[in-house]
Parts: C-alpha cells; structure tokens; sequence
C-alpha cells in the first residue's frame, strides 16, 4: 500500500529534492527498501554496509521511534507517515 | 546573505541560553531555502535538552520533538533550516563534538557564547559535505526587522 516517507533536508539531493517521497509498503521495512530503490543514492546515507540503519538515521513511524516498535517489521497502514530524522547533539 | 534571522528570533535564542545557563540550550530553526541557498528564518523552536547527565557541555534534541517540528514546519510550507545551542563560559566556536554530531548538511549551526550568565557573540556555520568528509564552515548572518 502507498504510505508518505518525509525526507530531511540533508537527503534530499539524494532523494530528486523531494520532501516528500511516496512508497509501497506492508512493512517499515519494505517502505525503506522501496525508497532506495526508487532512489539509489540515498542507500549509503541511510544504511551501512552491513545494510543496518546508520547510527545517527532515526525513523519514526507518526511518533514513535521504529526501534522501539518492531523496527523494520512493524506494519504500516495507508494513513502512517515515516520521517528520517537524522540525529541533532552536540557540546562543547 | 547566507542566513537571515529576524532580530527579535535572534535575541531569543540568545536569550534562551542565559536561562539555561550554566547549561546548554538548544533549538530548531524553522524557516526557508531560496533560490540562491540561502536562509530565512520564520521561527526558533526551542527544545529540551535530553542530556541530563552532561547538560553543562552537551546537549541532544530528542528525535521525537524533531519529528514533530519537521512535520509542522513542512505542514505550513516551510522546513528545518539549521539549530542553535549554546556554550556555557566557552566560546561561540564549533567543537569537535559539535562537528562529529552535525548531520544537517546545508543547515546552520548557530552557536552562542554564555559567559557568566550573559549572551556575549552568537556565530553561524554552514555543514558543508558528505558524512565521512563534513565540514563547519563560517556562514555570514544578517538580522532583519521581521
């Protein structure tokens, strides 16, 4: 099923410039793949070699952070919404 | 210009860091891109500092407020053009862990000097480059009227 993928600043040269991406999903994880496949050059910025998110890479489906759901096997419904939220720290 | 902020955005972000002080403060800079890659800033979102164990020279923006700011500024035809943070009695400089947790290429980091309790210099730096070669570089910031 279609679902939106919203996409942060700093991927959108890889992602068409786009902010918003639609997918076909069942799954968090199939949108992810179907959104690397749509756009190859956003592969190495969301995953490791190991083909693990990157450290830094937060997914949240609506509100709620997918590694504390069931991270790429959660469901997802036609209304959900998947943001990319790389990571904001830092300190002196 | 490379990054336009409204005054009265600017002295509120300022601002937040005296009052967090001697602790980091910390924001979302909500805003737009134009054409020529520059920025203007509609609004200083300010955030929680979830380091509680280190508030005095780190600071983390919980992903969850993220996820909401990104999503309402996008709602309202505008985006995350940069963040802010302070630096308690140390100097409005990027560090190397500021450097090492930037991930908004093409945002601003802006970052300013607390000393004492009091806002002293506030400076601007543009994350230039992909993650394994990222770059701060200076960026030139303009305070408007509005």
């Amino acid at each position: 099923m279609p679902i939106k993928v919203l996409i942060p600043t700093p991927l959108r040269p890889y992602a068409g410039k786009q902010s918003v991406i639609e997918v076909s999903a069942q799954t968090v994880g199939e949108a992810l793949s179907d959104l690397a496949a749509q756009h190859p050059d956003l592969r190495k910025h969301l995953f490791s070699e190991e083909g693990k998110l990157r450290s830094f890479v937060n997914v949240y489906l609506n509100d709620e952070n997918i590694r504390y759901l069931s991270e790429n096997a959660t469901p997802v419904k036609e209304t959900d919404i998947l943001s990319i939220i790389p990571s904001v720290a830092g300190g002196v | 210009m490379a990054l336009r902020i409204p005054r009265a955005l600017y002295d509120q972000l300022r601002q937040h860091g005296e009052v967090t002080y001697p602790h980091e403060c910390c924001g979302v800079l909500v805003g737009e891109f134009d054409e020529a890659g520059g920025k203007v800033v509609k609004a200083a979102v300010q955030c929680g500092n979830t380091r509680t164990d280190s508030p005095q020279n780190r600071y983390h923006i919980a992903p969850s407020e993220l996820v909401r700011i990104q999503r309402e500024a996008l709602l309202a035809g505008q985006d995350i053009v940069g963040f802010y943070h302070s630096h308690p009695d140390h100097p409005a400089q990027w560090s190397s862990t500021d450097l090492d947790e930037a991930h908004w290429t093409g945002c601003s980091y802006v970052i300013t000097s607390v000393e004492k309790g009091h806002a002293v210099l506030t400076n601007s730096f543009l994350l230039l480059g992909e993650e394994d070669e990222k770059r701060l570089e200076d960026e030139l910031y303009e305070l408007s009227a509005e």
